[in-house]
């Protein structure tokens, strides 16, 4: 090995530090371009969004994009139905996935087992495959065109994911709790909500997040699905927008993407410990 | 007291069936259920709306399938965008993994910065990347102009020799448009190969100093292996996605153009919901399912040789 000097040391570290913060700092702006530049591109005037060179931020901002972007088309009326859509398959899959994890976890029944094993292989079905029946049994009942698709299903366990999640933390707890309530007297419904409920706090929050997040970006189930563009969720109502507005006034549908975007933005910030908590918990299944 | 051992009671059974009624009333009647009528769509021709259209024809849509010449593009465009965009996406989250392992000051920063567009990822996002996309306009082809000008300032090129791609409106580059995207959401990846790279005990790398070994070796040889239930996890994710690519084919592109990014789903999608041919969009669908089950096991086959567990 090459003979250097503590200074050569000191000197190579800090050139070394240098450039990793260089990289760090131009990937960040890299990353985060995209969404600035749409923000920008938002409060600019139609003809400054063609500009070359183009410009990141306008002045002075054009804050009525927003109300007249808002205004082509309902979008407040979008967003409330995002919301319906979305908390009743949150409220759905919160509730039913931790009824479900908690009789894998800690209910003993015949076949418990073997269901489990069911559970972990709907896992690794791609949507595809019930995507056209799932179509033609709703058409049949009649739910065609209404939410009951996207916000049903939510409750009937809410999928093998989250149920996986809530088995393996009831699983963690451990039995004394459960054995005092008994001899106590109380029944399992009671054990599951007064004890392993309130424990499950963080978990039902990253799940409640974590589905919130989904459902709120979920595209492919409302387009299937809803046929009046009252009912659209914001999805697909700025895709919408795009169809019909968007090439010429891109300054609006940058407005419009950006309102999409600001709930899940909030939620981000507000709540990102949970989010990452619930992504890594993805990681540790394997 | 009954344990584990003993055979559940009635009423156990009664308690732990209520308990689990709702995911198994889903499980037969939304997942076993379907997937049963999906196999058996596949052997008919079916216009979905009136029940004497309805065909047998066996094996037909599957032989229909093999000849048809889109399925081959579809299958092609699915396996280009995966086959590049998962290794690539890999490299970029392990990479900014180990940026951000570096012990920089601002860490949670730039973690938060990277982690969110995967997070608030969707519609609202593809807009603005079709924008970014943009030939005239765009911030992508507005920052090469810029890069080309400025090299031609310093005198390296002649600003005139430089056409830039038409990205996603461009047969060529529509792909590697999508695929540049795709990295953009490397986030959640990277915060898995976090987590997995600050699991990994130092005193491995302090042995290897000791030793000698070069950092290219130690990442090889110590990094990797040590990090491996991570790539496999992120990999077969990353490819059951990959797979399923759709929205952002069917916002930018609807498959264009001429049919350069006409994926797999979305040939699906346009059969079953624009086209209503049942029966041969639930052949595609489980010729789609085969496939992804093929590679994932073909990982999970091959981790056996390269994923090393906690105690191996």
């Amino acid at each position: 090995m090459k003979r250097r000097t503590a200074t050569e040391y000191k000197l190579r570290r800090k050139a070394f530090r240098t450039v990793l913060y260089t990289l760090a700092i131009g990937l960040s702006l890299t990353f985060l371009f995209p969404v600035v530049w749409a923000v920008g591109a938002s409060f600019k005037p139609l003809i400054e969004v063609y500009r070359f060179p183009p410009t990141l931020f306008p002045w002075p901002p054009q804050w009525q994009n927003y109300p007249a972007a808002l205004s082509k088309l309902p979008f407040a009326r979008f967003i409330g139905n995002t919301f319906v859509i979305t908390m009743g398959a949150t409220l759905g899959q919160v509730f039913s996935a931790s009824l479900v994890g908690y009789a894998f976890a800690r209910l003993h029944w015949r076949g418990r087992s073997f269901w489990f094993v069911c559970l972990l292989a709907t896992m690794m079905l791609p949507g595809q495959v019930l995507l056209i029946p799932h179509y033609l049994i709703f058409k049949n009942l009649g739910w065609v065109n209404t939410y009951k698709p996207l916000i049903v299903p939510a409750w009937l366990g809410g999928g093998a994911f989250f149920i996986f999640l809530f088995r393996q933390f009831f699983k963690g707890i451990p039995s004394e709790l459960e054995d005092a309530a008994r001899i106590d007297g109380a029944n399992e419904l009671q054990i599951y909500a007064r004890i392993f409920l309130p424990l499950a706090k963080p978990i039902l929050i990253t799940v409640a997040i974590m589905s919130f997040i989904g459902h709120w970006k979920n595209f492919m189930g409302p387009l299937i699905y809803l046929s009046d563009y009252e009912r659209y969720p914001i999805a697909l109502g700025l895709r919408m927008y795009q169809q019909v507005e968007g090439g010429s006034f891109v300054h609006y549908l940058m407005a419009a993407s950006v309102v999409a975007l600001f709930p899940l933005l909030i939620l981000f910030f507000l709540a990102q410990r949970y989010i990452t908590k619930g992504l890594l918990l993805t990681g540790s299944k394997a | 007291m009954p344990t584990l051992k003993q055979k559940p009671t009635r009423s156990q059974n009664r308690t732990g069936y209520l308990f689990a009624s709702p995911w198994l009333f889903g499980f037969f009647a939304l997942t076993l259920g379907p997937m049963v009528l999906s196999f058996l769509f596949a052997f008919i021709r079916w216009d979905g709306i009136s029940v004497d259209t309805i065909k047998w024809v066996g094996l037909g849509n599957y032989a229909r399938a093999m000849r048809d010449p889109d399925v081959g593009i579809a299958l092609w465009n699915t396996a280009y965008y995966s086959f590049i965009s998962v290794p690539l996406g890999l490299s970029v989250a392990l990479g900014l993994a180990m940026l951000l392992n570096q012990k920089l000051r601002g860490i949670s920063l730039f973690r938060t910065i990277f982690y969110m567009p995967s997070v608030i990822g969707g519609v609202a996002t593809i807009m603005m990347w079709i924008w970014v996309f943009n030939p005239e306009y765009g911030l992508l082809n507005g920052a090469l102009r810029q890069g080309c000008n400025l090299l031609a300032a310093m005198g390296l090129t002649s600003a005139r020799t430089w056409v830039l791609p038409q990205w996603i409106f461009s047969a060529r580059w529509a792909k590697p448009s999508l695929i540049l995207m795709s990295m953009w959401g490397a986030g959640a990846s990277m915060l898995i190969f976090l987590a997995a790279l600050q699991n990994v005990p130092d005193s491995l790398y302090e042995a290897a100093d000791l030793d000698g070994a070069g950092r290219w070796s130690k990442f090889l040889h110590i990094t990797v292996p040590q990090i491996s239930p991570a790539i496999f996890f992120n990999l077969i994710m990353g490819i059951i996605g990959s797979f399923q690519v759709f929205a952002q084919a069917f916002l930018m592109t609807n498959g264009g153009p001429n049919k350069a990014t006409l994926f797999y789903v979305l040939y699906l999608y346009n059969k079953a919901f624009q086209d209503f041919e049942i029966g041969y969009a639930s052949a595609l669908a489980w010729i789609l399912f085969v496939i992804i089950l093929f590679f994932t096991l073909l990982v999970i086959r091959s981790s056996k040789v390269w994923v090393y567990y906690e105690g191996d």
